[in-house]
């Protein structure tokens, strides 16, 4: 009989935490922990794996690693310096976070029909731009996942040029800040429509390139047709939302269901796949990328001029130099800055079409500058929830490809 | 089909217990009685009117009112395209009421948060446990009386966490609460920050005293086994 050796592991990071339960293993299913580090999960996700060779037999993921507490935040804090932290719920598409939140503020105020035209096309514009980076890195670092690490380097290249359209029009790359509730922080500088038309004319090369890289490429299809498949009914059952529920065949867009902004005046088409496969997801995001090129194209002809805030010295900080000298602006500045916009008591739920799926902000107001309760409900948190139920029967190696075509953030998972 | 429409439906079918429509912002909230038959209205929202979507579960802390904790769900219809909002009630005493993870699969996580973040608890969950904050943390954060720099508290060789520093606390004026100069003075005080540093230090020094690490018992020895 072979002998048995205890060996007890000495990383006190490497043991279960005091209250995990080991399951019981019968045979030979070893448990696998893909932890927190880990390069392929896109951020801090911890999955807990019982393997049977190399089938799956269990999967119990893990957040809140990253869990900063932005909801208990934003019980202390004005509506407007909560706009910072938006950027970094998916931090990969701030623009998308900014303009939902502040959609979210506008609609409990009831001034979401006030917004300046110019104002709505430039954050279409915007919710674009995150939805092509957001997609770009994400199937960029998916096919590095699976192994074609060419596709990465390609993709970054359009993202640095997206950087810097960002940071010329907001003055950060990443963390961008730029919507205010009632308008924008500031409105585009001179040349940014250029620089973004040039832009587009790029990026479209590139998808073309990528798309040549990875469509019909026999081992990526081996790889991901067929892997991770979610019928529409599980996809709706587990409140998937965006590309992932758009890849199981529901025709749902919040543009196109809910419209917000300009979206109801826009030409675009919204991808749905048929089997719901990681292959599928892939293709959804690639064909919104295109599409969001071709709504981009749209909104820098339509773009109208005039301004970016809406007219209210209750909502939007006046203009400095009416501050400097006018009693009433001084008043609105000074209210505004120390107590916030006075929202009223009452509560609203708005969802947005982000990048990743539909980021929902809840607030419920008793009135005045702050939050009574802010929930975030966040697409990657719950498009994670459907991993336990989806991962058994695959083997170790689709994990990565699977968690790879989610896209998911745990910036945003975890808050 | 409108939300309207459904509402009333809805009202129709369980007539004693749905309150009637508010509409604020194009949204219709309607309030349950008995938190403990949410699991049968929502089977019933979900079967019968088409809202086979739970877009959001969240709660609210009503600090100092009774009954203290709101659960609030969002429900949408793919089919009609239209939204809800149930609320809940639930009494401090009481904390826990009826699952819907039956209904809708994606409770089953919300729930979870509901249980981490505020302490309530739900009756029929398959795995209710923590999922942002690690086993045996002992509180419930998003409460209104837990104080937004945090608490004290130490599970060895898992965690732990101490007051963040708030350098002056957070800079928002609350209509009724304490104005700018009633916060005054905002400033530093060295020595008192060094007494808090200081008992933050005596604390790990404790710890690392005890057991050889800072965060709990030290590596365990491997046993040698023989024959």
């Amino acid at each position: 009989m072979a002998e048995l050796r205890v060996i007890e592991v000495p990383d006190a990071g490497a043991r279960p935490e005091a209250g995990d339960e080991l399951p019981e293993l019968e045979g030979e299913r070893m448990v696998l922990n893909v932890g927190p580090s880990h390069p392929a999960t896109h951020g801090v996700l911890r999955i807990v794996l019982e393997l049977d060779g190399e089938v799956i037999t269990k999967a119990r993921p893990e957040i809140g690693y990253l869990h900063r507490g932005d909801e208990k935040i934003a019980e202390n804090m004005t509506y407007t310096q909560f706009i910072p932290y938006t950027d970094r719920l998916d931090y990969l598409a701030p623009l998308a976070n900014n303009v939902a939140y502040a959609l979210a503020v506008e609609k409990l105020l009831g001034i979401d029909r006030q917004l300046p035209p110019r104002c709505q096309y430039i954050r279409v514009i915007c919710s674009e731009l995150a939805r092509v980076s957001s997609h770009l890195l994400g199937m960029g670092s998916y096919a590095m996942d699976v192994g074609a690490m060419t596709v990465f380097l390609h993709t970054f290249t359009e993202r640095e040029k997206i950087y810097n359209l960002c940071e010329s029009l907001t003055g950060a790359r990443f963390t961008t800040n730029y919507t205010r509730i009632g308008g924008l922080s500031r409105d585009l500088p001179p040349g940014w429509v250029e620089q973004c038309r040039q832009f587009l004319n790029e990026v479209v090369v590139n998808i073309d390139e990528t798309e040549t890289f990875l469509t019909r490429n026999r081992i990526f299809a081996d790889r991901t047709q067929g892997i991770g498949v979610i019928p529409k009914d599980v996809a709706i059952d587990y409140g998937l939302s965006g590309p992932n529920l758009r890849g199981s065949g529901v025709e749902h867009d919040l543009r196109k269901a809910q419209p917000y902004l300009v979206y109801d005046r826009l030409k675009f088409d919204v991808p749905v796949g048929s089997a719901g496969d990681c292959y599928d997801r892939y293709l959804v995001r690639i064909e919104e990328m295109r599409q969001s090129v071709k709504i981009l194209h749209q909104c820098l002809d339509q773009l109208p001029g005039g301004p970016v805030n809406v007219p209210d010295g209750k909502v939007v900080l006046p203009p400095k130099h009416r501050v400097m000298t006018g009693m009433e602006e001084l008043i609105h500045h000074f209210i505004q800055v120390t107590q916030g916009v006075n929202a009223p008591p009452g509560e609203i739920y708005f969802g947005h079409e982000n990048p990743k799926g539909e980021l929902g902000f809840y607030i419920n107001s008793k009135g005045g500058g702050t939050p009574h309760r802010l929930k975030i409900r966040s697409p990657s948190f719950v498009n994670l929830s459907i991993l336990s139920h989806l991962l058994p029967g695959h083997m170790l190696s689709d994990v990565t490809a699977i968690l790879g075509s989610f896209d998911f953030v745990m910036g945003e998972a975890d808050r | 089909m409108t939300a309207l429409e459904l509402a009333a439906q809805l009202r129709a079918k369980f007539p004693d217990l749905i309150s009637e429509p508010a509409e604020f912002r194009g949204e219709l909230t309607l309030r349950l009685a008995d938190a403990e038959r949410v699991a049968e209205v929502c089977a019933f929202a979900k079967s019968g009117l088409g809202f086979d979507y739970l877009v959001d579960m969240t709660s609210v802390d009503n600090y100092g009112e009774d009954p203290r904790f709101t659960v609030v769900y969002h429900l949408y219809g793919y089919g009609h395209l239209c939204q809800l909002r149930l609320k809940v009630e639930v009494s401090e005493e009481k904390g826990d009421l009826p699952t819907v993870t039956g209904v809708w699969r994606t409770a089953d996580w919300h729930e979870r948060e509901i249980y981490d973040m505020m302490g309530l608890r739900f009756r029929g969950h398959p795995d209710l446990r923590r999922i942002l904050m690690w086993e045996g943390y002992p509180y419930f954060p998003l409460r209104k009386d837990f104080p937004l720099a945090g608490k004290h508290s130490d599970a060895p060789e898992v965690a732990f966490t101490d007051p963040a520093p708030m350098a002056g606390g957070p800079f928002v004026t609350i209509a009724g609460g304490k104005d700018t100069v009633a916060r005054e003075p905002r400033v530093r005080i060295p020595e008192t920050d060094a007494l808090e540093t200081n008992a933050r230090l005596e604390r790990r020094r404790d710890v690392k005293e005890a057991h050889g690490h800072a965060w709990g018992p030290g590596p365990v020895q491997p046993k040698k086994e023989g024959p």
